[in-house]
């Protein structure tokens, strides 16, 4: 299948008082058409900040540094400002990780949703509006017409979240990224925007990029998963493989300790009540990074060059050392189609790039 | 009136440590500052349970379905509108304050947020410590400090941190220093608010740990409040489910997550995404948003969005049942034995 978007070593800092952040370091990734990518991490490992650097829309002081960002052929890295607009909700739609910020309190609903198609699709205010009550109508609100003349905080959570997957569809894109979408909402309404999603993504034909750190959230939703710990990939899979065999220890140990229904084991009748598999530590604030793998501090299978270098981003199996003519390895051989996944950790690669 | 029912959630065997009786809350709505009250918010609107000593009731439910506000009336923070809260015998509502601020020591809660509810100026070490100065507990500054230490060490944290500002801890930690900080006075009964519904899971899993590893050597109950039905299975002894205000069911925890009655319970376990794409399944997604508590539909709460409801549902408030011992329900769909559940 071939891709709609392919992200090629993506870095985006932020410069701080208290020194360089690099928020996203080194990230390679590619979205199939039609596919959902699910991208997983813990708080502030950078989901966040890639979503917005592939827009573009990084905020100040932050800036990206390197790296390609190619939508269906074109490089979006180079291109001027107004070019790049044509690609915002046209191409390319970002559903914001905080709702409230992407809605404004003193305008209708309705006239919200109908802002963009008067603004990029030229349409007449009044033609604009109807669009925007049948756009409602696709993300299932009911009551549309009604609703669209109300104004957001007379919403509930879950319409609020409906609006805006119906302002992301307006100017029907052909890629969605979701930024923890169903994050503040309850388990019931969270099902019915998941559900939601997973039928406009058949109705729009659209490609998905998927963000949260809930890992049942990404189990249900997404057919690949991209797995961020502390600014970088660290492992990439198709999500039955990542869930079945996880290779890299952050993932193995982010599977472990999480809660699983029927897991609690039997009634605790006067015995200990079953612990969950925790990781020891905490997730490392980026502005003191240990050196080498992020994750040494806390992995069990820390080896002596993981103290010392950083383990590079690799396909399974595959060699990282390619002559010096192909550029930049670790990215292409990452977004090769087909392959079983990759993994940055010196468990599976040595320093050198050799296969374990 | 709804017909009255019988306790929420009783323990079996045992007196029970805390015993909340059809505790009502409901806020007023103003529409202006001036203006008199157009309304009700019936945030807590007849809840009743218990818990043993020693022991974790799981209180689970929506989003403003009431149990802030339930346990936020337990420990007095905010006055019930109606309704008895006993704890070792005592009715809490009727001391005065005096005695209630000695009631507190027993009393200790946990709030949600690890980041907003400590005081972002005091040190870690004056956090922990301040329950101990309050209540003149230790003979000596020196033994006080030995606490101190003593309970920074018991939650995972190196008491050479004392001196830290909460700003200078990641959130498991900081949520670590709520949790010594509750410990300080030996507490029989703590009040956990989504303790960990804020962190990460990684650090999610230390936090729950923890909180067992305590419960087993202090011996204390526990009423965790939460929505992670897959945390609460974990941690809890009993569960009681509620919504809008009241609890629709109740029961061990094995038949609530092995047997769930009551339609919302259901929706509820079905509504959790399971992490593991092998089992991803097809489910009965619940349409529609909890209405507001401020007009609580008539007859079942939960007819308008319940896939089951039929003829007596929108007219009849069901009362809370018991169906099997310890295990109640409010649900048309079990008529129980008539009358009210036992105690
Ligand atoms: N304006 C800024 N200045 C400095 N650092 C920033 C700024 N914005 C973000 N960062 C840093 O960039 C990192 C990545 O942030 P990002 O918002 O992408 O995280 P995230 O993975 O989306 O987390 P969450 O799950 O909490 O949403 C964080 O560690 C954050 O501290
Ligand atoms: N001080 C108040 N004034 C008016 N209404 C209130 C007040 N506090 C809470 N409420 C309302 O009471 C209802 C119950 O709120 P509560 O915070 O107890 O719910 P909750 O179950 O803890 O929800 P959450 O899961 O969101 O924490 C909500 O509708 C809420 O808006
Ligand atoms: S590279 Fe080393 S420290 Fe990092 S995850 Fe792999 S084994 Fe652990
Ligand atoms: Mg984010
Ligand atoms: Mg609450």
């Amino acid at each position: 299948m071939p891709s709609i978007l392919e992200v090629e070593d993506l870095s985006t800092h932020f410069r701080t008082d208290a020194g360089e952040v690099r928020a996203v370091d080194h990230v390679s990734f590619r979205v199939d058409e039609g596919e959902t990518l699910g991208l997983v991490g813990e708080s502030g490992c950078g989901k966040s900040i890639t979503a917005l650097s592939l827009l573009r829309l990084v905020p100040s002081p932050g800036r990206i540094v390197s790296g390609r960002i190619v939508y269906r052929g074109t490089d979006l890295m180079p291109l001027p400002e107004k070019k790049m607009r044509r690609y915002r909700g046209r191409e390319i739609a970002l559903i914001f990780q905080e709702p409230s910020t992407a809605l404004n309190p003193v305008f209708t609903i309705g006239y919200q949703i109908a802002e963009g198609l008067i603004v990029h699709k030229m349409m007449k205010k009044k033609e604009a509006l109807r669009e925007a009550v049948r756009l409602m109508h696709v993300a299932r609100i009911p009551d549309a017409e009604r609703r669209a003349r109300e104004y957001p905080h007379q919403l509930s959570g879950g319409t609020r979240q409906r609006v805006l997957i119906a302002m992301a569809l307006a100017c029907r894109p052909s890629l969605l990224v979701a930024d923890e979408p169903t994050t503040a909402l309850d388990v019931t309404i969270q099902a019915e925007i998941l559900d939601l999603l997973r039928r406009l993504k058949e109705e729009f034909r659209l490609s998905l990029i998927l963000i949260t750190h809930n890992l049942g959230v990404i189990a249900e939703t997404a057919d690949r998963i991209a797995v961020m710990y502390a600014g970088r990939i660290v492992e990439e899979a198709g999500a039955a493989d990542l869930f079945a065999s996880p290779l890299h220890p952050y993932t193995q140990a982010l599977l472990r300790s999480v809660p699983r229904l029927g897991e609690a084991g039997s009634p605790p009748a006067g015995g200990r009540k079953k612990r969950l598999p925790a990781i020891d530590g905490s997730v490392p604030d980026l502005l003191r990074l240990p050196p080498g793998c992020a994750f040494h501090p806390r992995c069990p299978d820390v080896m002596p060059e993981c103290r010392e270098r950083v383990p590079r981003f690799l396909p399974l199996g595959a060699s990282g050392t390619l002559p010096a003519a192909a550029p930049r390895p670790a990215a292409r051989a990452a977004a090769a189609p087909g392959s079983t996944g990759a993994v940055a950790c010196f468990k599976h690669h040595d320093p050198e790039g050799r296969p374990r | 009136m709804r017909p009255a029912g019988g306790p929420g959630a009783a323990p079996p065997g045992g007196g029970p440590l805390l015993e909340v009786r059809e505790l009502t809350k409901h806020f007023p709505i103003r529409r202006g500052l001036f203006s008199g009250v157009s309304g009700w918010v019936r945030a807590v609107d007849g809840v009743s349970l218990s818990i043993a000593p020693g022991e974790t009731l799981a209180l689970v439910g929506e989003s403003g379905s009431g149990k802030t506000t339930t346990g936020r009336c337990i420990l007095r923070l905010i006055e019930p509108t109606s309704g008895a809260v006993r704890f070792d015998g005592a009715n809490l509502l009727a001391l005065p304050p005096r005695a209630m601020r000695r009631m507190r020591r027993r009393i200790q809660v946990i709030f949600q947020d690890p980041y907003g509810s400590l005081n972002p100026r005091m040190r870690a070490g004056t956090i922990v410590r301040e329950p101990l100065d309050i209540h003149r507990i230790g003979a000596s500054r020196r033994e006080r400090d030995e606490r101190v230490a003593a309970l920074l060490r018991r939650v995972g944290l190196d008491p050479a941190m004392r001196d830290r500002y909460p700003h200078e801890f990641s959130g498991g930690q900081r949520q670590r220093i709520g949790v010594a900080r509750a410990l300080a006075l030996q507490p029989r009964l703590i009040v956990a608010d989504e303790p960990v519904s804020a962190l990460d899971v990684s650090v999610q899993a230390q936090v729950i740990n923890l909180l067992m590893d305590l419960q087993e050597e202090f011996g204390i109950a526990y009423l965790f409040i939460a929505h992670d039905l897959a945390v609460v299975e974990r941690i809890a002894d009993r569960v009681a489910v509620m919504y809008l205000g009241l609890i629709v069911e109740s029961g061990t925890r094995e038949e609530i997550f092995k047997n769930p009655l009551h339609p919302y319970t259901r929706a509820l376990l079905q509504a959790i995404p399971i992490p593991d794409p092998a089992r991803a399944r097809e489910r009965q997604v619940l349409r529609g948003d909890p209405p507001s508590p401020a007009q609580p539909p008539p007859g079942c709460r939960f007819h308008p969005r319940c896939p089951s409801a039929f003829e007596p549902c929108a007219r009849v408030e069901p009362a809370l049942m018991e169906v099997a011992p310890g295990h109640r329900v409010a649900c048309h769909l079990y008529p129980g034995e008539g009358g009210a559940g036992g105690s």
